[in-house]
């Protein structure tokens, strides 16, 4: 199923919108990356709050959007991983390491904002 | 309620489909969404692994029963290459396909209970159970 991406602003956001196969997740990688040259944007966000599941192979590409779009100029905020979906990743043992995340979209797209204005401090 | 459902495994929408069917069958049994999400989590990573290293196999989801507890068992089947080395693929972050390699001591924490069966060129069978509390 394909993910919807809509500019706001400096931002682009990402609903995922039900169970994603890995060629979706893949394809959704692909296509920010190119929509943060083509719009310049500075910030994503993926709300993955739709999702019931977070494998192994979709938290890794969850951190390689991260990663590229980054790479592109623009920070990336995982929004609205479930409370049980979180604890499975945590049993599983996967980690999202150095990639933002935030309890739903008003958060994600605040902490971009904050980010914006205050010259990428993740303090935050 | 069927007691036995299989979803043969040859596409990465077929995952989808084995861990769909397997929270369906959990949330019938009246695992909490906390457990199903687990089963479902452990679903899409032994289903996986059918598809990275055998191409292709079958994910069997079943109801079972002892004593006076009841659960889910998946059992997941492939006849493909095997596991060499199954010690090391229990350790966390070993692989050979370029993955974390989190797939099965990840899935043993998921689940009750954890069997591996494999030889090589024949195959591999992964067991894992849960028991309803």
């Amino acid at each position: 199923m394909h993910v919807p991406i809509l500019k706001q602003g400096p931002n682009l956001i990402a609903t995922v919108q039900a169970a994603l196969t890995d060629a979706d997740l893949v394809e959704l990688r692909d296509e920010l990356a190119a929509k943060v040259g083509n719009l310049r944007s500075r910030g994503v966000v993926v709300d993955v709050t739709a999702l019931d599941v977070i494998d192994s192979f979709a938290l890794r590409t969850l951190r390689s959007i991260a990663y590229t779009t980054r790479l592109r100029g623009a920070e990336t905020v995982i929004v609205g991983i479930q409370p049980n979906v979180a604890f499975a990743m945590v049993q599983l043992g996967m980690k999202l390491e150095d990639v933002a995340t935030a309890l739903d979209l008003e958060e994600g797209l605040a902490l971009l904002n904050r980010e914006l204005r205050g010259g990428g401090n993740h303090g935050g | 309620m069927a007691d036995e459902t299989r979803v043969p495994i040859a596409s990465e929408l077929d995952i989808v489909t084995a861990r769909q069917q397997g929270r369906g069958l959990a949330a019938q049994l009246g695992f909490p969404l906390g457990d199903q999400t687990l089963i479902a989590t452990a679903i899409s990573e032994v289903a996986r692994n059918i598809l990275q290293y055998a191409r292709r196999g079958e994910v069997r989801l079943e109801l079972i029963q002892q004593g006076r507890l009841r659960g889910i068992q998946v059992v997941a089947r492939d006849d493909g290459p095997g596991i060499a080395d199954i010690a090391k693929a229990m350790q966390d972050g070993y692989s050979t396909s370029g993955g974390l390699g989190l797939g099965l001591p990840g899935c043993r924490r998921l689940m009750d209970e954890f069997d591996v069966d494999t030889s090589v060129g024949k195959g591999t069978v992964v067991t894992l159970k849960k028991w309803v509390r």
